[in-house]
């Protein structure tokens, strides 16, 4: 196995983005991605797209012909590939590019991510994301993914004590960081009082805990670590990737309060990087709601299970913390367009580890996590990078 | 979203009855049927078995945002119901002025699920509703301890 690199990174602007279709999205994210890496399309060997649900969203399946297609790469035939697992389609884009480079068979490597989602009604688009619920036998009877979270939420607090004003301050920090990047959705300061004062979506959680729908676009460009220095003065190491499954429905899982899948993937990763936990300087965890990036510090070993509410409340995750986590303003103020997010956490981690990230910058941070989940957590993603 | 007949049609034992599966090797239940048994990953030694529908609300949501299909039922309340013979289901408490609690016990009820418009296929199907005050008891021996879970 060979060691992968990151030789370049590009992301769009996150947000309504109606002035510009899929299409247009993922093509301005991957000119930025190629200009970064300074490569050309001769030397790409091989592209993949996550992408959770063009066919609901935009009425467009056959993705991966169509990336390559509007990135001018269709005069070289190159193999282009879409690959889905709900909101961890990013995460899992990227680790088939790492798994392309690493074994030998690609040696430069697209990883995107893309969703165009608000070319649908809210209604459709919800109904869209709850087809990563079990639609026989979770949606049919109504369930929504709010409520899948809030009822997570519910169990979590009457173990742990936990609040809804901790889970609060987690929205309150993830727009503070979204205020200090250009790309986010939401440039706009929030407290816990407006987010108790939004409505209620499904108790306990407010319009204010939920993640936006979004439009955007991400391109990570790969190469073995070996060469990567001719691309790239910095080049990213990707030193764990790691991806696990679970019960599609929540109801099926061992514990309500726990993502095994994380649990499973994080354990790979931190074993394949060589680290422990509490060497991760800054961290993208997968904040679809305000109660799971609680449960995310928790099950990827940052802080004991049922003590997530309380590293929220005591500032552990905001800058300037022990452990920043969704510097970018992760899913719930950067914005969440699905298939777009785990290669947008990649994104944000490049730009952390190389000293890129301006105002929201972690001081000397040399490894960084990404976490990205499917669904309610029958898919989870960990990818850990290095300096 | 619009299905066709069969999709709805050939999930009925399941929605009506709550026809599920033991797996005579392990003794465990699945609700809904499996052809596997996820314990010990064979099919040879699975049986139907009829839910009681009987069960315990592990954890609970009020609902008041939906998807286009249930917008006009909000606001509904939601559960994961654990069943007294061991599975987790997902379902809708109805009959409840009083709200739902966590560890309250519930029993089926046949309810429609939902409708396609005017001319469309009406669903039928089972929720849960509090268990009468002179019928409720707690869990009896053959059912779940849902104690470690609450």
């Amino acid at each position: 196995m060979r060691s992968v690199s990151i030789i370049g990174v590009g992301c769009t602007k996150f947000g309504e983005r109606w002035d510009v279709s899929l299409r247009d999205m993922v093509s301005e994210a991957g000119v930025m991605a190629i200009e970064d890496a300074e490569i050309t399309g001769e030397d790409i060997d091989a592209l993949f797209v996550g992408n959770m649900s063009a066919g609901r969203f935009v009425e467009q399946e056959h993705i991966g012909a169509l990336i390559a297609d509007f990135a001018g790469l269709s005069r070289l035939h190159l193999p282009s590939t879409r690959v889905e697992a709900a909101c961890a389609s990013g995460g899992l884009a990227l680790r088939q590019a790492v798994l392309a480079v690493a074994s030998g068979y690609n040696d430069i490597v697209i990883a995107a991510g893309v969703e165009k989602m608000t070319d649908v009604s809210s209604g459709s688009a919800a109904d869209a994301l709850a087809a990563a619920a079990d639609r026989e036998w979770e949606c049919f009877f109504g369930a929504t993914f709010p409520a899948l979270y809030a009822m997570m939420a519910k169990l979590h607090m009457r173990r742990f004590g936990t609040t809804h004003d901790q889970m609060a301050e987690v929205a309150v920090k993830n727009h503070h960081h979204a205020c200090l990047n250009p790309i986010a959705q939401y440039h706009t300061e929030i407290t816990v009082e407006d987010v108790d004062r939004s409505p209620v979506v499904a108790d306990p959680l407010h319009v204010l805990d939920c993640s936006p729908i979004s439009d955007g676009a991400a391109v990570v460009v790969l190469a073995p670590t070996e060469i990567a220095k001719r691309f790239c003065d910095t080049p990213i190491r990707i030193v764990g990737s790691a991806q696990a499954s679970d019960t599609l429905a929540l109801h099926d899982r061992r514990d309500l309060t726990t993502l095994d899948a994380t649990v499973h993937a994080a354990r790979k990763a931190y074993a394949q990087a060589r680290i422990t936990p509490d060497q991760v300087d800054v961290a993208e965890v997968h904040d679809c709601f305000t109660i799971a990036e609680i449960l995310a510090i928790e099950d990827l070993g940052f802080v004991e299970k049922g003590e997530g509410g309380k590293a929220a409340e005591e500032g552990l995750t905001a800058l300037g913390g022990r452990l920043p986590i969704n510097t970018s303003g992760g899913l719930k103020a950067c914005g969440h367009p699905v298939g777009a997010t785990g290669i947008k956490q990649a994104y944000e981690i490049a730009l952390q580890l190389r000293g890129e990230a301006g105002r929201r910058q972690v001081e000397d941070a040399e490894i960084g996590l990404a976490h990205n989940v499917g669904g309610s957590g029958g898919t989870a993603l960990v990818h850990i990078f290095s300096r | 979203m619009t299905t066709h007949a069969p999709r709805f049609w050939r999930s009925i034992p399941q929605r009506y009855n709550l026809k599920g599966t033991h797996c005579k090797r392990c003794d465990e239940y699945y609700f809904p049927p499996r052809n596997l048994c996820p314990n010990c990953r064979r099919g040879a030694d699975l049986e139907e078995h009829t839910f009681k529908g009987t069960g315990t609300v592990i954890t609970c949501t009020t609902i008041y945002s939906a998807t286009e299909d249930f917008e006009r039922m909000t606001p509904y309340h939601l559960a994961i119901i654990q069943l007294d013979e061991g599975p987790k289901v997902t379902g809708q408490i109805v009959s409840c002025p009083d709200g739902v609690k966590m560890g309250m016990r519930v029993r089926p009820v046949f309810r429609i699920l939902g409708k396609e418009g005017e001319r469309g296929i009406i669903y039928y199907g089972t929720k849960f509703a509090p268990m009468p005050k002179d019928e409720e008891k707690g869990p009896t021996k053959d059912s779940a301890d849902c104690s470690g879970i609450l």
